[in-house]
């Protein structure tokens, strides 16, 4: 067990370091194309470490990757670098205590469209504030920020993240989540503390997002409510999530590495029928691979260790 | 003036309303959350304006068209991507998913095909923009239509619902799908059913607001948004919830334009929909539990 | 409708590219081709305002130049065109990355500029890392001085909010003091980019001018019912509204409008009034209706863009900046023929030199268009130039405007 735990490690650093050396190695471009995919990359970890054990499907993503960006772009000014960040994230964890004080005893779809209104009231706040105090619309952000350093970053943020999960999943807390997301009452039951323990989740997620937005805001110089909380990433992030399999480890990154290639070498190469080869593909994933790719992938794998031994157990 | 913004809350609540009602249907009925439910609004909008741009045929008589066709799509597609989701969901959660992920897929294949053949353009024409004098207050005719037909068809839908046997065995599925099957209802095709009837209907918002608001192949998401918040306001699947979660929305915005900002109408619309639900996770008209 | 599909490489001229180029010599025996990129909101909320503005001035100028045998090069030779396109989905991090692959990996030539001021910032540093000439069309920034200095090949071509706004303050002013206007302003504005430029410029004008700003009031973007507002504005005693709005807006404010009966004897809408459509929808009730932009009716080469863009495109353009689009390409094809492919020398002859366009004579201050219609008016089913009036080609301004008609 530890041998094997040692091996986990070992691989989890050495890719860690490779990814690390990459951009010795690489283009700009393979650079731009990183820093997409880790930003997404990381937006999964955080939507899965939430949503997975607890099953609550959130669309809030961007209200605080949104709060991030502006943050960035409200501070990058008066505030140094490291600094800056910092201040974005916890801004964006106070906004989640709060709003996750609130809301968690919401279920269902009705915690679906609750995240997504808050979405959109962010928004809606952020937009008046600016209207009507600042008199302004649209900010600039011009920090040094070199793409790799970027880049960095969000490697840096997406393997904490990770490791989070996965030290998440091998505590006391991650067998309380398991019981949490199967039966609340029987968590109850237990002497779990399910609201602490779920708003505790929700922070930490929330706060990767937002640093994510931080983070990236800087390639964009010029930052207005409708670039920092445009709701397609909510979107993209949930499907990434899902697809992959929210409840497994390597689930969010297995879904948000294929999703961000498929979605750029789609729109590189059919501008035109993007939309529609898109929809296409999730329908057949949908049909295809209705658990994840992970599901599939071990499913596949066991089909054809069991098919041989017997036969009839298979179908289910 | 408080006359003024209480009809004319009242007239966009009925837009909102109109635009609800079938999303309400196919999720509380059908089990479907469908995201793709703006795009049926907007091929119906693209049909309306094309027919009166081509042949000079009036949104009217297009409704006319697009209730049975919209009908027909909905039957159609709970059919070829429905039915095959729900028939190996275990669980409701299970198929909530993969349902707003399947429909979320169907979203795109409409926009894009849109895209194809009616490009990116704002689309916008005028029909019935003439002022009707109610109570002194000048309001559009186009979006009393609007008003009218939500009513009228929250009405029917609703008599239909409690009146009728055909509606007490949708209820029953809408409440448990289980237990209605044991009881001889073919639920298989009472979600169908559901799902068609919000198909229709919002085939039949998507001709009545082209009539008065610009829409792009693109804007669907933003019908499918507001609607949504509708629904959940007015409790799943309660056609009187939409209804009047629509005509409280629409008051709420005007009577906040007037008299605060216009600044606000959305960030009102939003607050007072987190507000309700806090208040009733359930919505106004939802069930205790569910 | 013709399309481009990423990489459709328009070979028509290459014959006569290669009879040409075994004239001259050079430039066409060491590459085939010249490569074009741009990105372009082609779905996503932007997608409507790039589509009438922006795409099609873009497919009519590749579709124009390849049917001339191809781009001209300063030896007289000709190389066909070839286009990369990318959709940016409306997200400024799709912009980021396409112009980046354009410029590393397509290795494109020159690129066209994306829709919208934010994209342009969002594009303007990888213009200038890689060297690219960055001709902004559909950016309205009082900026521009300032981001010139920044990005040195960046050119911005439709002005700034205070340029508009300076100038629809003149005309109220002047009216009022001629007594055909009160002086009194209703305005409402999108809570937007533009609209706030265009309000936070349009205050501090209007004071200076003496104007009273009776109502001012902002709404948020996806607005459909305007109707409390057009109440306090009619209520308000003003008799000049002003409303920066976005095309939905323009389209719904004017429909309801009619609807109250609210008659302002001047009418300024935002974005929207200068398209083809609005005056098709409206009819005889656009008429005296201002807004941003405009055109010389009398000027043929506009006359003449006007119906080669309708007969390449399938759909007219707008009022206000297709043709400048369509100028801005112009300028970068002739820029190209006086200096070759080097990127430097282009920038720099855009930068300096004198452009015949459909403009007219076409020449940039400080990187910047200056001489282009602060406020137009529709006028006999056309969207004239009304301001500045000292501008060739201006229309005299028609006030009061009629009262709606009844259909």
């Amino acid at each position: 067990m530890t041998s094997r735990l040692l091996c986990q490690i070992t691989g989890f650093l050495t890719i860690i370091i490779a990814l690390t050396a990459l951009p010795f190695f690489v283009g700009p471009y393979t650079i731009t194309l990183m820093i997409g995919m880790l930003g997404y990359v990381a937006l999964a970890i955080a939507w899965a470490m939430f949503s997975g054990p607890t099953r609550y499907v959130s669309l809030a993503t961007v209200a605080f990757f949104g709060i991030g960006a502006y943050a960035c772009a409200v501070f990058n000014e008066s505030l140094p670098y490291p600094l800056l960040l910092l201040v974005a994230g916890l801004i964006g964890l106070a906004v989640a205590l709060v709003v996750g004080l609130a809301t968690l005893r919401l279920a269902g779809v009705y915690f679906v469209i609750f995240t997504f209104g808050l979405a959109e009231l962010v928004r809606q706040l952020v937009t008046w504030f600016e209207v009507n105090i600042t008199g302004t619309l649209g900010r600039y952000i011009f920090l040094p920020v070199t793409p790799e350093g970027i880049y960095w970053q969000l490697l840096a943020l997406s393997a904490f993240a990770f490791a989070i999960s996965w030290l998440i999943g091998r505590s006391r807390l991650g067998l309380a989540l398991k019981v949490i997301g199967e039966d609340e009452v029987v968590a109850a039951h237990c002497g779990i503390a399910i609201a602490r323990i779920k708003l505790a989740l929700f922070a930490l997620s929330a706060v990767i997002m937002t640093l994510v937005g931080a983070i990236q805001a800087p390639r964009w110089t010029y930052v207005e409510p409708s670039i920092a909380f445009n709701p397609t990433i909510s979107f993209l992030t949930l499907i990434m999530a899902l697809l992959g399999g929210a409840n497994r480890l390597m689930g969010p990154i297995m879904g948000a590495v294929p999703l961000f290639l498929l979605f750029e070498w789609l729109s590189a190469n059919f501008p035109n029928h993007y939309s529609i080869i898109l929809g296409l593909v999730f329908i057949t994933i949908v049909f295809v691979l209705p658990n994840g790719v992970l599901d599939f992938v071990e499913k596949g794998l066991t089909h054809r260790i069991t098919a041989a031994a017997k036969p009839a157990e298979v179908q289910k | 003036m408080l006359v003024t913004a209480i009809l004319s809350g009242l007239v966009l609540g009925g837009t909102y309303a109109l635009l609800a009602m079938g999303l309400t249907l196919q999720y509380g009925i059908a089990r479907i959350m469908n995201l793709a439910y703006g795009e049926l609004i907007i091929v119906a909008a693209f049909l309306a304006y094309t027919l009166f741009a081509t042949l000079g045929l009036s949104p009217v008589w297009t409704l006319f068209i697009a209730i049975p066709a919209g009908f027909a799509l909905g039957w159609g597609i709970y059919g070829v991507l429905m039915q095959p989701l729900v028939r190996r969901a275990r669980t409701p959660a299970g198929l909530e998913i993969d349902s707003i992920l399947a429909t979320f897929g169907l979203l795109f294949v409409i926009q894009g095909l849109l895209l194809v053949s009616f490009g990116a353009n704002f689309t916008s024409y005028s029909y019935l923009n003439v002022a009707v004098d109610v109570f002194g207050t000048k309001l559009a005719a186009n979006r009393l239509i609007a008003l009218a037909l939500a009513v009228v068809l929250g009405g029917a839908i609703y008599f239909a619902l409690t009146r009728t046997l055909w509606g007490t065995a949708l209820r029953a599925v809408s409440v448990s799908p289980v237990s209605a099957s044991l009881v001889g209802i073919d639920v298989d095709r009472a979600a169908r059913t559901a799902f068609a009837l919000g198909g229709a209907l919002a085939a039949a918002g998507g001709v009545v607001i082209s009539m008065y608001q610009t829409f792009t192949a693109t804007s669907g998401v933003v019908f499918t948004m507001k609607a949504l918040i509708i629904v959940i306001m007015g409790g799943v699947g309660n056609i009187l919830g939409a209804l009047s979660a629509g005509l409280v929305l629409g008051l709420a915005e005007t009577l906040v334009a007037t008299y605060v900002d216009p600044g606000l109408t959305l960030a009102t619309t939003y607050g007072l929909f987190i507000a309700i639900l806090l208040w009733r996770p359930t919505g106004l008209f939802g069930r205790a539990a569910r | 409708m013709i399309s481009l599909k990423r990489r459709d490489i328009l070979r028509s001229g290459v014959a006569a590219a290669a009879f040409v180029s075994s004239i001259g010599r050079s430039w066409a025996q060491d590459r085939k081709s010249v490569r074009i990129g741009y990105a372009i909101s082609k779905t996503g909320p932007n997608a409507g305002g790039a589509g009438i503005t922006t795409l099609p001035n873009y497919l009519l100028w590749a579709k124009e130049v390849q049917d001339a045998g191809g781009l001209e090069l300063p030896d007289g030779s000709r190389l066909p065109l070839e286009v990369v396109e990318y959709d940016d989905r409306s997200s400024a991090e799709e912009v980021v990355r396409a112009v980046e692959r354009l410029a590393n990996e397509d290795k494109v030539d020159f690129i066209l500029a994306p829709w919208g001021t934010g994209f342009n910032l969002a594009a303007a540093p990888l213009f200038d890392r890689y060297g690219f000439p960055q001709l902004a069309v559909s950016a309205v920034t009082d900026k521009a001085p300032q981001f010139v200095q920044r990005w040195k090949k960046s050119f911005w071509m439709l002005g700034g909010g205070h340029d508009y706004a300076k100038a629809l303050a003149t005309i109220i002013a002047e009216a009022s003091k001629a007594g055909t206007l009160n002086g009194k302003v209703a305005m409402v504005s999108v809570a937007d980019g533009f609209g706030i430029d265009l309000v936070t410029a349009a205050r501090p004008a209007f004071q200076a001018a003496a104007l009273e700003i009776v109502y001012d009031k902002t709404y948020p973007i996806g607005t459909s019912d305007f109707t409390p507002m057009i109440n306090e504005a009619k209520a308000s005693g003003a008799d000049s509204f002003v409303a920066f709005s976005y095309p939905p807006d323009t389209f719904a404010l004017t429909q309801q409008s009619q609807i109250a009966d609210f008659n302002p004897k001047l009418l300024y809408l935002g974005v929207g009034t200068s398209f083809p459509v609005y005056s098709k929808n409206n009819g005889a009730n656009a008429t005296g209706i201002l807004s941003l932009g405009g055109v010389d009716p009398t000027s043929e080469a506009n006359a003449d863009y006007r119906t080669r863009h309708e007969a390449a495109t399938g759909i007219a353009p707008d009022y206000w900046a297709s043709v400048i689009t369509y100028a801005s390409l112009q300028m970068l094809q002739e820029a190209i023929r006086r200096k070759g492919l080097d990127r430097e020398a282009v920038a720099a002859e855009i930068a300096s030199g004198s452009f015949e366009t459909v403009l007219g004579e076409t020449k940039l201050e400080d990187n910047q268009l200056r001489k282009i219609w602060w406020v137009g008016q529709w006028q006999n089913g056309k969207f004239v130039g009304v301001a500045p009036g000292d501008h060739a080609g201006a229309s005299p301004l028609i006030l009061p405007r009629q009262a709606w008609q009844k259909a």
